[in-house]
């Protein structure tokens, strides 16, 4: 019990942040926009989830520019990849 | 206690995960209009080419320069209208699912449908340059089927099994050259009008 605890991540917990490494999970990389479009978000929402994703080294962005428009393109980490993968276990044996 | 919670946090990822992979708005409509107009145009294609011979028999194809402009007249005719209802049918389903239907999903979607899709379009011409009619048909069925194998990954995984059964039918329609049109009525007309039909009533939103 204690073991499963410890796997459920704190910062899975909020319903923004799980949906977007969700996404990303499944996706090589998402832009910000199609990643508003899916959650169904404000700008500021995704942003300020993002960012506290990216400061746990979960998630990584990159900036290109495409028509002179800066484009920026969100993945998901190894770490952060493997965080989320513990996380669904945990909840599945939760519910066991 | 928070079994509630974690079961409903299991379902949304699930869904996040399809919804942000998969292309989820493709309408069974359009898979059975598509079909509706492959018969018609199989059925047009069928008086042209096979015009007074006996209809239960082998036979052979007789094409003429006249003949062969109507039937890429026919073939285009058959194409636009697939398409064109196809896509009419697939905006009002995207439209009450509240998706895009110009997105990261649908773009991938078609990149990789029209891959092999277009190989076989031009497969298809240079045939017809060559004089190989026949072989025509049933490629057009294996390249159709191959497009829909690899698009399946993008969209509703039903699309796959369609893929196989155009291929068999097309690779079948190879060995017998006569019947090719009745081979591509089938594939086309009604494997479509069947999937379109399954999946119209699987996946319909009330």
């Amino acid at each position: 019990m204690k073991n499963i605890l410890k796997d459920l991540n704190k910062a899975f917990e909020n319903k923004i942040r799980l949906a977007i490494m969700s996404a990303l999970l499944v996706n090589d990389y998402l832009d910000f926009n199609s990643l508003k479009e899916l959650l169904d978000v404000t700008d500021g929402n995704l942003a300020s989830h993002l960012k506290s994703l990216e400061t746990k080294n979960y998630v990584s962005f990159k900036k290109e520019f495409l028509n002179r428009k800066s484009h920026t393109k969100y993945s998901a980490t190894e770490e952060g990849k493997l965080a989320f993968k513990l996380h669904i276990k945990a909840i599945e044996k939760l519910l066991n | 206690m928070n079994q509630e919670k974690y079961l409903q946090d299991l379902a949304e990822i699930k869904e996040m995960m399809n919804r942000s992979s998969r292309f989820i708005s493709l309408s069974g409509l359009s898979g059975v209009s598509a079909g509706i107009f492959a018969l018609i145009g199989a059925y047009a294609a069928y008086e042209t080419v096979y015009n007074n011979q006996n209809y239960f028999d082998y036979r052979h194809a007789y094409i003429t320069q006249e003949s062969l402009v109507q039937l890429v007249l026919i073939a285009a005719l058959t194409l636009a209208g697939a398409i064109g209802t196809g896509i009419f049918f697939t905006t009002r389903e995207s439209k009450k699912r509240k998706q895009k239907i110009w997105d990261t999903q649908s773009k991938r979607l078609l990149i990789n449908l029209a891959i092999p899709l277009f190989t076989g379009g031009f497969l298809s011409l240079i045939l017809i340059r060559e004089g190989l009619i026949g072989l025509v048909a049933p490629m057009t069925l294996i390249f159709y089927g191959l497009a829909l194998v690899n698009a399946s990954k993008y969209t509703l995984g039903e699309l796959r099994s369609l893929g196989i059964l155009e291929i068999i039918l097309g690779l079948v329609g190879c060995i017998f050259i006569g019947y090719g049109l009745v081979f591509w009525a089938i594939g086309f007309g009604i494997l479509h009008i069947a999937y379109g039909l399954v999946m119209h009533f699987k996946y319909q939103q009330a």
